[in-house]
Parts: C-alpha cells; sequence; structure tokens
C-alpha cells in the first residue's frame, strides 16, 4: 500500500496537524480528523489483523461498523479493550494499539502454518474428529487457538452512566435520508425530534462526497437542525437495540474520541430511548463480491475508497482496480479520478453498462473490462495481480481470455445490502427484492418507517447482475465471512450435509456469527446456499436479527449500578452509633447488621460467645429496628388475619401480643411473628427481620385480589420505628432508669404484652416477647430517635454490664432456647404439622391460608422432615448447620441439621435440624454426616436452655 | 451410517469434502407410525432415537415446526451438571450427565463437552450454609461435590471481585467438577444422524394442527404437511407445552416465560469454569470459541416472544460486570431468548397422560438442554412400554395432586 | 419494552411492575369440601395461551396497586387495563 505523504485538499482531516499513536509497537503519526483506520493506511499499513480459524493477513476492508478485518487491541492495562475496529476509532494522541489474534506479529505470524491445513479443516470439522482417545485430550489445544484479542486483566477503570430520553419522532441515522426526515418532522414545533447518529459527525455518506453540492446542502442542513429548537441530535450514538413499544437502546461514546484518561465523567452513556415513532435512516452496507482468494489485505469495498479517498484525503494506491457487478462503483471510480486520484481499470461481470459510465471511463482513461471476472489475485502481504478472465462474446467457454493485471488496491462492490438490523429486531420481516438483490422492509407492527438506502432507495438505479460467488472455478477460497474464514466451499459443504435451513448453515459454518455478524457476509451465504439448494432467496429465509446491532459494552449495560449501588444498602437508624461501638458489619437480606462487637484482637467467635454471655448474665443491647412490623387497620382486620394465620385471632385482646404462623396457600410455612392487638380495629404484625416486603405484597395481594369485600389497610411500618431490644436479667433495671410513662414492673407488664407510651418525653411501643429466653423489652421510638436511644441506653446500662450484641449472638441464644428461625430452621417444603402445630390447626374453625393444602397426600406422609433438636453423643464434638442426618443405611439423607452454634452457657454443641419423623422418634440415635466425618446424636427438644422458661418471666 | 474419524477427514479431504453424505435422510412423511414424536429439539431427537436403538421401534416420525434443533435446544447456554439437592432430581441429572460423557463415542459425533467444572458462589453467611446443605445433599448421593472457601474460590476464578468494594462479600462456593459446557447444536445433530441412520424420518417444517383422539386414546396426527395415524404419541415442545398439551384437551400446570442468553465478543481463554450465583444473579462460562456465554433469570412475565426483553438483559450484564468488573470493557456480541417452561415446582414432567397414548416430556424450565440424553431415554421408555420409566415416577403429571412437588429451590433457596 | 397504563398512575415502564400472572382464577369457595385433584388445579394449572392473556399486574414501585391486563404473549401488546374487582372487556386485536 501507498503511504500517503500529502493528503488531499478536500479531505475531512486538519492538514497541518500531527498526531503520534503507536501500532504494533511501531510509532505513526495522523492527522487529526483520521480514524485509526485511514492514519494505518495513510502509513502504508497493510496487514492490521488475522483471520479466526486460519490465521490468514487481513487488511482493512470497510470504513465503519462492517468491518470484519481491523481488529485491535486497544490501550493496556485497566483500559485495554479487546475487539475494536480500527474504522471506529477516532486517532487521539498517544493511541497505542496492538494487532490480535497472531503470534509474534500480525505481520509475521506463526499461526499462519495453520493455513497449509487448510484442506483438512472444513466447515465444522471439529465435529467430526478429535473423538480418540476423548474429546478432553485436544480440547485445550483448541481453546487456546480459539478467541481473539486478549481479556482485560484488572477492573475497568473508566465509568457508565444511564440515561432514559422521550421523543415523538425519532430518527436514526443522520446522512442525508435522516436529516431530510428530521427536519420534514420537526416542521411541527409540538413534535420533540431526536436525530441519532452513529459517527464522529454527522452527515452519513455525504462526509465521503467530493460534490461540492452535497456538501454545502449537509452544511446547511445541520445549521437548520442547530437552529431548531424542538430536534436534539445525539452523535457518537448506536442505536443497538430495537424492544417492544418502540424502546430503543444506543450507546453514546463520551470520551473515546478523546482517549483513556480524558477526565471525562463517563466513558459511554447507555440512552434507553422511547420513541413515539422511528425513522430508520441506516443507510446500506456495501457487499464484497466472492471470487478465489478475496481476502488478500488490498482488496477494499468500493464504498471505503471513496471514504478513504474524499473524507481522508487519502491516495491510497499507485495501482488502482475497480471490481464491479453493479453502477455505484462506477461513480466511485469516476470520482476519484475527478480529484485526480488515478485508476486504472473497472472489470464488471455485466456485459452491456451505461453508457455514459463506459464514456466517463473512457474519457477519464481508466481502461474497462466488461463481461470480466476475477478468477484469482497474487499477492504475498498484500494483493499485487489479478488473473481475469473475459467471457466471450458468443458464449463459447473455449475462447475465454485470460488476462493478469497489477493492483495494489481492488475496490470491490458486489451491491448494497439495507441496514435493517433494527427493523428485523423491532419485529418487521424483510422482502428480497430481485432487481438489487438485496432485502427491503415489508411489515411491520410498531410505528415506524424506513427511508433512503436502508428501505433500497439507492439514488440512481445500481443495474446490477447478480453473481453470488465465481462459477467455473473452485469454491475452496471463495471467501464469504473474512472473519471467521468461511468459504463458498464451506457453505456448499454444510448444504451437501443436508443442513438446508438458513440457521443451520449459520451454525455450521459459523459464517454470520463473527463479530460483525455477518454484516458483510450473510447475504452472499444466503445467495450461495440458494444456488447449492435450487432454491429461490425468498424460499431459503434469513436469519433473525439479534441485539445489539454493533457489539456494546458490557459495562454500559451496568452503568453507575456498581458496588454499593448495585443493590440498596440498608443501613440502621443507629448505624453510626455501631460503628463507635466497633461493630463489625455484614448483609443480612437487605440490611447491613452487626455480626458482633469485637474487641481489640478478639476473634469474631469469641466475641459472639462473650456477648451471648452476657445477654444471660447481666443485660445485651441489640438493634432490633429491621423487625418487620405491619399495621393492619379496618373493620374487618380482625376477621383477616384470622384468614391469615393459622392460630386463632378472633380472641386476641386489646393490648395482649400472640405468636403467630403464616402459610402460602401450598400449606408451606412463609413467616412467624408476634402479633399485637392494638384496637379493636388495628394491629401489628411483627414478620421475620426482611420478610417484611414479602409479607406486605402476599397480604395486599389477598386483599386486593382475592378478599376485595374486605375493609382493611396494610401498611408496612417497618423502617418508621427504630426498635432497640434490651434482653437479659437485668432488662428491666436498665430501662427503669429511663424516664417512662409506662409500668414496667414484672407484675403489671408481663410476657407477651404489649405497652404504649412515652419514653423520655417521645412515642414508644414496648413489646414485651424474647428471642434469647431471657427477659426482653422490645423498645420501639420513631426512627430518627434510634441513635439517641442507644446511646442512653448503653450509658445507663453501663453500671449494670450492658453488653451490645449483634446478630450471631442472638442466633446462638435462640439456637439454645430452640426458638424456630423461619428460613433456617424450615425449608420450602415445611408444614405447620412438621412444627408441633398439628393440634392448632385441628382446633383451628373455619378456611385459612394454606389449610386445605395441609391434608393433600403429601401433608399426611410419616417421613415428613420435621423440627427437632439434636444432641451430639460426644459432649466435645461439634457439627455445623448443613450437615445431614443419614439413614439408617447411609444412603439417603434423613434430614439436615438447620442450626448448630458453640453453646458457651451450656459449653456444648447445640443443635436444632429438620428430621424424617422425628416426632415419633424422639431420643433415637441418629448418624450425622458432613465432610466425610460422621458423628451420632440423639433427637432431643429443640429448647436445650432453660426448659421451664424461668428465665423468660423474670 | 458413516463413521467419523480423523482418517475418514484426511480421506475426505483427497476428494476435496465433495462426497460427504447427508447428516439425516430427508424424509417424506408417511400416512402411518408406530410412534410420532412432536418435537425436533434435542428431546424429541434423542427420543426418536432410543426408541429405535433400545425399544426397537423405527417405524417413527420426528415432526418439526421449524427446523432442527431450533428451539431451546439451539438457545440455551448448553450447561450439564448434576448438582442437584434432592435424590430424584440428582438420580435423573446424574444419569444424563454420564450420557453427555460417553456421547461423543457412543453416537460418532463431537459434542465437544468440556468438563471445566460448575461453580455456584455464595454471597452472604446465611447462602453458605444453604450451600453446605445441598453440597452434602450431593455428596450423600455419591456425586462429586465440593465446598470451597473464599480464598479456594478466588483462586479458581481469579477474574471474581474480591474487592472490599463488592456490594457483597463472597464466602465460597461449591464445586462439581464435572459439569461443563457443550456445543448445543451438535447434540441436536448427533441424535439426529444416529436415529436417522436407525430408520427414523425426521421431517422438518412440519407443524401440528391438531390431534385425532377418539374413545381417550391417541389415534393421529393432523399436520400443515397432511393426516398422520398413530397410536403412540409424545411431545417434547418446550415453552409451547401449554399449546400442543391442550390440542388433547390437557390443561397443564406450566407457565411460558422468556429466557435470555447472550454472548460477548470471542476473547482468548481467562474463564475456566462455568460460575452461577444465584444472589448475584448471572452464570458465565466461556465457549470453545472464546465468547463468554452469559445467562440469568427469566423474564418476569408470561411470554412466548422468542427475543427478551431490555429490563432482564440490563440486570444479567449489570451482575456480570459487579461480579467481574474486568469484563466491564468486554462488548455484548448477540443476545436473544428461548421460550421455557416454568412448573410450580421448577421440576420437569415426563409423563402418561390422561389420554391413551399420548406422553409428554415438558416443564425443563431452565435446564432442560442438560438432561436432553435421560429425558429421551425415559420417555421412549415409557412410550414404549406404557410405563414410566423409574428414573422418570417422581416426575408425573399427578404429582401436583398430591402435593408431592419435587422443588429445588425449596430446599435449596436456589432456582435451577 | 412494555410499557403499561397503570389506573392509578398513568403509563409506565415495565421494570415498576410486578407481573403476577393469570387473573380472574376462582377460589374454590369452600376449600375444605373440594376434592385434591380440584384444589391442585386450583393451585397450579394455567391457562398460559399463546396470544391473548388475562393477567394481572402490581405498580409495585408506584402506589401498589393490583390491576388486570389483557395482554398478548407473543407481541407483548396490551389490549386493556381494567380494575381488579371489573370483569374482563371483550377486546379484539392481538396476533392469535
Amino acid at each position: 500500500m501507498n503511504q500517503t505523504i500529502r493528503r488531499l485538499p478536500h479531505a475531512r482531516i486538519e492538514a497541518d496537524s500531527t498526531v503520534e499513536f503507536f501500532f504494533d509497537g511501531r510509532r505513526y503519526t495522523g492527522k487529526k480528523g483520521d480514524s485509526l483506520a485511514s492514519a494505518l493506511l495513510a502509513n502504508g499499513v497493510g496487514v492490521v489483523g488475522r483471520s479466526f480459524k486460519l490465521h490468514r493477513p487481513r487488511g482493512i476492508l470497510g470504513c465503519g461498523t462492517e468491518e470484519p478485518n481491523a481488529l485491535v487491541q486497544l490501550e493496556s492495562g485497566e483500559y485495554t479493550e479487546p475487539n475494536v475496529r480500527a474504522t471506529l476509532i477516532p486517532l487521539y494522541p498517544g493511541l497505542v494499539a496492538k494487532g490480535q489474534n497472531a503470534w509474534p506479529s500480525v505481520r509475521f505470524d506463526l499461526l499462519g502454518a495453520v493455513g497449509l491445513c487448510k484442506r483438512l479443516l472444513p466447515a465444522s470439522f471439529y465435529y467430526k474428529t478429535f473423538m480418540w482417545p476423548n474429546w478432553r485430550s485436544w480440547e485445550w489445544l483448541v481453546r487456546r487457538i480459539a478467541g481473539l484479542g486478549t481479556a482485560p486483566q484488572a477492573a475497568d477503570a473508566e465509568r457508565y452512566v444511564k440515561q432514559n430520553i422521550h421523543a415523538d419522532v425519532v430518527v436514526v441515522g443522520a446522512g442525508r435520508s435522516g436529516l431530510e426526515a428530521a427536519l420534514e418532522a420537526a416542521r411541527d414545533p409540538a413534535k420533540r425530534v431526536l436525530l441519532i447518529d452513529s459517527q464522529e459527525e454527522p452527515g452519513g455518506r455525504l462526509l465521503g462526497s467530493p460534490v461540492p453540492e452535497e456538501r454545502s446542502w449537509l452544511a446547511n442542513a445541520l445549521s437548520e437542525v442547530a437552529q431548531r429548537d424542538n430536534i436534539t441530535l445525539l452523535c457518537r450514538t448506536t442505536v443497538n437495540g430495537y424492544y417492544d413499544n418502540n424502546v430503543l437502546a444506543a450507546l453514546e461514546r463520551r470520551s473515546n474520541h478523546l482517549g483513556p484518561r480524558s477526565g471525562n465523567a463517563f466513558r459511554e452513556c447507555f440512552w434507553r430511548v422511547f420513541a413515539g415513532r422511528v425513522i430508520l435512516a441506516t443507510g446500506a452496507i456495501e457487499r464484497p463480491l466472492v471470487f478465489p482468494n478475496n481476502d488478500r489485505p488490498g482488496i477494499m469495498l468500493a464504498s471505503a475508497v471513496r471514504e478513504y479517498t474524499h473524507r481522508y484525503g487519502l491516495t491510497l494506491a499507485r495501482e488502482i482496480v475497480f471490481y464491479t457487478n453493479n453502477d455505484s462503483a462506477w461513480q466511485v471510480a469516476l470520482e476519484l479520478h475527478r480529484v485526480g486520484v488515478k485508476v486504472d481499470a473497472i472489470i464488471d461481470i455485466r456485459g452491456a453498462v451505461d453508457s455514459a459510465l463506459v464514456e466517463g471511463a473512457r474519457d477519464a482513461g481508466i481502461n474497462h473490462y466488461l463481461g470480466t471476472r476475477v478468477i484469482n489475485t497474487k499477492g504475498r502481504s498484500g494483493i499485487r495481480r489479478l488473473k481475469i478472465q473475459r467471457a466471450p462474446a458468443d458464449g463459447d467457454p473455449s475462447v475465454q481470455s485470460v488476462e493478469s493485471l497489477p493492483c495494489e488496491l481492488l475496490a470491490i462492490s458486489g451491491g448494497w445490502t439495507p441496514t435493517l438490523h433494527l427493523y428485523s429486531q423491532s419485529g418487521g420481516k424483510l422482502q428480497y427484492r430481485e432487481s438489487d438483490a438485496c432485502l427491503i422492509p415489508d411489515c411491520n407492527n410498531q410505528n415506524i418507517s424506513v427511508v433512503g438506502r436502508a428501505a433500497g432507495e439507492f439514488r440512481g438505479e445500481l443495474n446490477l447482475q447478480c453473481q453470488w460467488l465465481t462459477p467455473d472455478v473452485p469454491p475452496e477460497n471463495q471467501w464469504v465471512d473474512f472473519q471467521y474464514d468461511v468459504t463458498a466451499a464451506d457453505i456448499q459443504l454444510a448444504a451437501r450435509e443436508n443442513f438446508v435451513s438458513v440457521e443451520h448453515v449459520k451454525r455450521y459454518t459459523t459464517n454470520g456469527m463473527s463479530v460483525d455478524q455477518g454484516k458483510t457476509s450473510n447475504v452472499n451465504g444466503l445467495g450461495i446456499l440458494a444456488l447449492a439448494t435450487d432454491r429461490e432467496i425468498p424460499a431459503v429465509g434469513t436469519t433473525r436479527f439479534r441485539p445489539p446491532f454493533h457489539p456494546t459494552t458490557i459495562g454500559a449495560y451496568a452503568g453507575i449500578e456498581l458496588g454499593a449501588l448495585y443493590k440498596p444498602v440498608h443501613l440502621l437508624p443507629a448505624h453510626k452509633a455501631h460503628l463507635t461501638c466497633g461493630a463489625s458489619f455484614d448483609d443480612y437480606g437487605s440490611w447491613q447488621r452487626p455480626v458482633c462487637y469485637p474487641k481489640p484482637g478478639e476473634a469474631e467467635a469469641a466475641a459472639i460467645a462473650r456477648e451471648a454471655v452476657a445477654v444471660r448474665e447481666a443485660v445485651g443491647l441489640l438493634d432490633y429496628s429491621p423487625l418487620g412490623k405491619l399495621e393492619v387497620v379496618g373493620p374487618d382486620a380482625r376477621a383477616f388475619l384470622d384468614r391469615v394465620y393459622i392460630n386463632n385471632m378472633v380472641s386476641l385482646k386489646h393490648g395482649a401480643a400472640r405468636y403467630g404462623l403464616m402459610l402460602n396457600e401450598a400449606g408451606i410455612v412463609i413467616d412467624d411473628g408476634v402479633v399485637v392487638c392494638l384496637a379493636e380495629d388495628h394491629f401489628l404484625l411483627h414478620t421475620t427481620s426482611g420478610g417484611a416486603a414479602v409479607i406486605h405484597r402476599h397480604l395486599d395481594e389477598w386483599l386486593q385480589c382475592e378478599w376485595t369485600d374486605l375493609q382493611v389497610v396494610v401498611n408496612n411500618c417497618t423502617t418508621q420505628w427504630a426498635t432497640m431490644m434490651l434482653s437479659g436479667p437485668k432488662a428491666r433495671d436498665v430501662l427503669q432508669q429511663l424516664d417512662c410513662d409506662i409500668d414496667l414492673s414484672r407484675e403489671s407488664f408481663g410476657h407477651m404484652q404489649y405497652r404504649e407510651g412515652h419514653l423520655l418525653g417521645q412515642r414508644c411501643r414496648i413489646l414485651r416477647a424474647s428471642f434469647t429466653g431471657e427477659v426482653s423489652f422490645e423498645v420501639s421510638v420513631p426512627a430518627r430517635y434510634g441513635q439517641s436511644l442507644w446511646k442512653i441506653l448503653m450509658q445507663r446500662g453501663a453500671n449494670m454490664g450492658i453488653t451490645p450484641f449483634g446478630i450471631e449472638a442472638l442466633m446462638l441464644l435462640r439456637t439454645e432456647k430452640g426458638y424456630l428461625h423461619i428460613g433456617a430452621d424450615t425449608d420450602g417444603n415445611t408444614m405447620p404439622q412438621d412444627l408441633g402445630w398439628g393440634g392448632a390447626i385441628a382446633r383451628k374453625a373455619g378456611d385459612f391460608i394454606g389449610s386445605r393444602s395441609l391434608s393433600l397426600p403429601v401433608g399426611l406422609d410419616a417421613d415428613r422432615l420435621q423440627f427437632t433438636g439434636l444432641e451430639l453423643l460426644d459432649p466435645k464434638g461439634q457439627t455445623i448447620s448443613g450437615a445431614h442426618i443419614l439413614s439408617a443405611d447411609e444412603r439417603t439423607t434423613n434430614g439436615y441439621v438447620t442450626s448448630a452454634v458453640h453453646s458457651p452457657n451450656l459449653n456444648r454443641t447445640v443443635a436444632l435440624g429438620i428430621v424424617a419423623g422425628a416426632a415419633q422418634r424422639q431420643g433415637e440415635e441418629v448418624t450425622v454426616f458432613y465432610d466425610g466425618l460422621r458423628q451420632r446424636a440423639r433427637l432431643v427438644s429443640p429448647c436445650a436452655y432453660d426448659p421451664e422458661g424461668n428465665a423468660l418471666n423474670g | 451410517m458413516e463413521k467419523y474419524s480423523a482418517f475418514g477427514l484426511l480421506r475426505h479431504a483427497l476428494s476435496g469434502h465433495r462426497r460427504w453424505p447427508q447428516v439425516w435422510r430427508s424424509a417424506e412423511l408417511k400416512p402411518n407410525y408406530d410412534a410420532v414424536v412432536i418435537g425436533g429439539g434435542g428431546h424429541g431427537l434423542a427420543t426418536a432415537y432410543y426408541l429405535a436403538k433400545e425399544h426397537g421401534i423405527t417405524n417413527v416420525a420426528v415432526l418439526e415446526k421449524g427446523w432442527l434443533g431450533g428451539g431451546n435446544t439451539g438457545r440455551n447456554t448448553a450447561v450439564s451438571r448434576s448438582n442437584y439437592f434432592y435424590p430424584e432430581s440428582t438420580r435423573f441429572f446424574e444419569h444424563s450427565l454420564k450420557r453427555f460423557e460417553t456421547m461423543g463415542r457412543d453416537l460418532n459425533y463431537n459434542i465437544m463437552f468440556t468438563q471445566g467444572g460448575v461453580l455456584s458462589l455464595a454471597f452472604s453467611r446465611h447462602e453458605m450454609e444453604i450451600f453446605r446443605r445441598w453440597a452434602t445433599a450431593i455428596q450423600v448421593q455419591g456425586v462429586d461435590c465440593r465446598v470451597m472457601g473464599r480464598e479456594e474460590v478466588s483462586e479458581a476464578v481469579p477474574l471474581l471481585n474480591m474487592s472490599p468494594h463488592a456490594r457483597y462479600r463472597v464466602y465460597g462456593g461449591f464445586m462439581q467438577q464435572r459439569g461443563g459446557i457443550s456445543r448445543h447444536d451438535a447434540v441436536a445433530w448427533a441424535y439426529a444422524r444416529a436415529a436417522s441412520s436407525l430408520g427414523v424420518d425426521i421431517i422438518q417444517n412440519c407443524e401440528v394442527t391438531g390431534l385425532n383422539i377418539s374413545d381417550g386414546a391417541v389415534r393421529g396426527v393432523q399436520t400443515t404437511l397432511g393426516t398422520i395415524r398413530t397410536s403412540k404419541l409424545a411431545m417434547a415442545v418446550a415453552g409451547h407445552s401449554s399449546v400442543v398439551a391442550g390440542m388433547a384437551g390437557i390443561k397443564l400446570p406450566i407457565v411460558s416465560q422468556c429466557l435470555q442468553a447472550m454472548v460477548s465478543e470471542p476473547i482468548k481463554p481467562c474463564f475456566d469454569h462455568v460460575v452461577m450465583s444465584p444472589q448475584v444473579h448471572c452464570y458465565v462460562s466461556q465457549s470453545d470459541r472464546g465468547e463468554l456465554v452469559i445467562g440469568g433469570g427469566a423474564d418476569t412475565h408470561p411470554s412466548y416472544g422468542q427475543r427478551g426483553n431490555l429490563p432482564t438483559t440490563e440486570s444479567v450484564l449489570n451482575a456480570v460486570t459487579e461480579m467481574y468488573p474486568a469484563f466491564s470493557r468486554l462488548k455484548l456480541m448477540r443476545q436473544w431468548g428461548g421460550i421455557v417452561d416454568i412448573t410450580p415446582d421448577a421440576s420437569p414432567i415426563v409423563s402418561k397422560t390422561p389420554v391413551n397414548g399420548f406422553y409428554i416430556s415438558a416443564g425443563w424450565g431452565t435446564g432442560g438442554y442438560k438432561a436432553i440424553p435421560a429425558g429421551g431415554e425415559t420417555l421412549a421408555y415409557t412410550m414404549a412400554h406404557d410405563r414410566a420409566h423409574p428414573l422418570v415416577e417422581p416426575f408425573s403429571l399427578a404429582r401436583f395432586a398430591q402435593g408431592r412437588l419435587v422443588d429445588e429451590s425449596a430446599a435449596a433457596g436456589v432456582a435451577h | 419494552m412494555i410499557r403499561i397504563e397503570c389506573p392509578w398512575c398513568g403509563l409506565r415502564s415495565e421494570s415498576e411492575f410486578t407481573c403476577g400472572g393469570q387473573s380472574h382464577i376462582v377460589r374454590p369457595e369452600n376449600p375444605a369440601e373440594v376434592s385434591d385433584e380440584i384444589w391442585a388445579e386450583y393451585l397450579y394449572q394455567r391457562e398460559n395461551p399463546r396470544g391473548l392473556h388475562r393477567e394481572r399486574w402490581r405498580h409495585t414501585y408506584g402506589c401498589r396497586q393490583w390491576f388486570n391486563v389483557i395482554r398478548d404473549t407473543v407481541t407483548h401488546e396490551i389490549l386493556a387495563v381494567y380494575h381488579m374487582t371489573d370483569s374482563a372487556p371483550e377486546v379484539s386485536g392481538g396476533r392469535e
């Protein structure tokens, strides 16, 4: 390839600028306004990549998103990006890129040796071999050779953002048709128009036009767009997805043109576009011609040659030859001549070409060969010569003449493929137009229209003569998919093996499955398949286009929702106070809660044990705010609760609290908690921490959808209250230190009672329930006072040895007591009869949610897993939640350990579990199994500590 | 059937690969079959193959409304594993996994089953407890499975986000080393080739429009290519099970939903295992071609639209980026959707039905691919003997009225 | 992306809503008296049509109200939105 010393004067680059960049370790310079591809071409770099399978040298084929060859690894470290199209990277100072899929370099690639075995490697050869001795023996090798660029090893250093945008009319593509459509739509000042263009600047093909009138038309149109208040122009933005209801996904490149470390807050913006109407002006992509060795560097789409010449001002080669089957390439050749770039020849498959074109070529001194095919190309790292074959005038093949031409750049055009990926994604059907051998829009359910080249309006006839592959010469080296090394022979082989569905051919040959997703190869593949199976193209059909249109940065789909923003973190009202107390935190459901409060140097387990002992011996303080608090209000509230809980709620008295169990309609236990009657028509439901939202939804659904006649409202008040649990023999003493208008004495405020009043002058709700087995006061105050309540309780309790305790100590204490923890000690099959509630169900009159399911055959099984305590026979033995109880023959599971702690108060392991038929097997010995270790244990009552409940009522 | 081998490849290379035979015969639809299978995906083709191979029933037609393997067989993420909680599930899927391990040799078609291991990650203490319970369940059943701590996980998946800024801390996980990925198309083609060579007629572009049933028994099938008489009819039409069963007047406990899958651009090998996580919900593996293959949860509403919606794509890729911050700069190349049958317990239904001679294989949820060999084998047995294969007895249609659901998520808190 | 006209809040994107599946499922009036089969049908069997589906949605990240929708399960087009207590309106259209 030529090295361009001086750019053509009409180029859209800054001729006096110098931009330094590096490719494969070498330093080059380009101009401001260049793409990496144009800058490489300006420097005469011909080989920029290697193909996927056979490592054939690859040069630049296109000039935009269609590029299958020029894939590079851009930058390094936390800024590196594999598989970047050189055609789409604007040149910025200091750009560093490397060729891919080659060793040691794309210019000289030892893996090119794979190409020598080409004959052994037809489409999908791997399904027919590598079976002996087994696939594993080969897999490591195949895996290593596959892949293109290299994944980054470090976290992405840049960030992404997501935004929504609404518009009445969205125009995709700001070429001539798009600009016209946007301006037309914007005539109605009430219409918001959004014009989206994927290039570095709007203009589409006009950017590559040498015609002064076209250039001034563009300038005028752009200034009119700028003047219109109701047009928003989004540049550097590629629409990638078209979803239901005219919702589009688009990616805006905010700082890629500035390179890494640009200082921009966001590298890319992911737009969700909500469109009233969509107008696609997405243009068309030129198709390569399929002929022997059509994949050499130096063979380029005619449209790309046009772009590099006029937009970037390059003189690509000394000997430029065109090869085409339609009129568009002739125009390009003549335009080149007009700006002083010499064109040596035009080779056209067609026997007759529009006389104006032929005369134009003659006047320009361009040789033209009509009725002629290219039947081979020669050259090592780039094309040097062409072999052409002229069809005889009288059709007698014996007099065909073969000629050889020098050629340094071959500009090819096999026709045009309207860019209808988005149209297809939107649910649109395509139809085949024979005259131009292309697929055009047919019908669509969404509010969408297609204009310009995307609709097959090529502004002048193409007069195309179809040639899907070159006949009468071997198909083995006629390439269709340049990236994945798919040849015409591969497609014929697929058809021969009965892969005649277009989807089968795609999957069998991998045609169109490469990074470009078949932008240049799909239609040619379709044509070759039609020939191979003797069908018309419409009968062959097409593959569906899938999003994204152009590969889209994965991080952009995430936006800023990473780290702390990935899922909302619930912090306790007294979070800071816990930090001050030295808490270590962890996720429990959506909440961050103190695990424990380790002293300096204290291990987690030791801290948990110390806290648990303090609760039993003195008093502990736990932030219990996540405890679910639902308020149920209304004249029918009581009746509703009676249907919701398996317990009788009809008799619950004002100020009293009752433990309740809740099922789903399948009879499975989903929640438990204490229900308090605040007034005749007003109840407070406590749910498991983290269960509040789910249970709220559950109750609401029943009220709104099933029992619509009940007058009841449910509200989730969990976060309105901060709840502090004081627990231990001295709990009452601590609370009594505070100014409170509630009589806290043992006599008037007993276990399972509830009071409202004032604490330190603020509203408070106090519940006496216990999840530790000790006297407990669950004190709720408005959330904003949570922190001060915590601090005051810690202060006033100091002389009584108050100890803050975390969730793990609470779990230890409740395990000692054998208190059930829904979700830990139950699973998705647990029914109330498995928890010893069979009697209560039998006594309950009337229906409740899930009641009928309890009497399905499964509910009556004798081997249901039932809640039980487990005592290891070895007093020093330990076990872990997750261990299994084995059947007598040790071949199956008989249940599992659901909670296991080392009890500091009993100085032994205390465990709970659910075990088959446990209720009838109390006292029986079983085998506990974990990690290869077997231990003997006895099934016992769940309550290991203070079974009489003396501490509770103290 | 011509045997595939490296030698054969060499021999065909000498003739320019112009003499390869058809992988499966192009068959003409006959008016009579001993058995008909609706659905030319992996399950349907495997069923036909085992009918012919194991039960000597070779006068069989497989009816496919589109192209072979074009449903969920060609749309999944190609993961095989047997790390299930309940013995009913593990027995079945372990049988299937063993078939996968030998399928290349058994069917003389390299399905490229790469056993890189399937690793499930726990992101909380509670999840780790559940994982221990789960892993132990698998071990008790004699299937390979290993609990791993945080450090071990970090070593196995170097690109995993172990930073203190990660939203969730990695607690550990468990690994089934024999699990892995294969080429999904190849599985369909391998069964098609083997079945066809045993005499099975594979009919593509043939849509079933109605069933002929009289006196409570199957008599035949109406199709777009004509009516066929048969007395044994099975359906394996994941995603459209309710539609076809409806033709027999059977209502199923199934909802159809769209499950998306997606791939990144191909990159050099950097990810050895299949890594899944219920909490940060996504699963990722790397194909032999180098693409990262990504999946997540199903779209959240009933759907027969094989495309997938944007919110789910976003949430799956959000999870991927959170878990693997280095993948942020990779690019998504292709996203698609398949329609899956969701049952109340996320377990399959392989069963006789109230209609004599009509058998169903449905409800495979998001995990039907890994079940293809065992699903086909057991359905074929059930058809041949008019009696459920022991492996699928727990997966009958009747289990729902008994309340005997086999709900993996109930035990493990984790979806399939 | 599905866009739903919440009867209380107006047009919103699907990510604000939760789909609750088939609507108009009739709970047996007296569960204790129905057979296991009938109860299981109520619990588990679903219409699951390919085409128009009457289903219920909740505006979870909005007014939290449940309402009914008729939607085409192939095109995802919404043909009607109506209150929980209303009976399904007659609609025409949809793909199926």
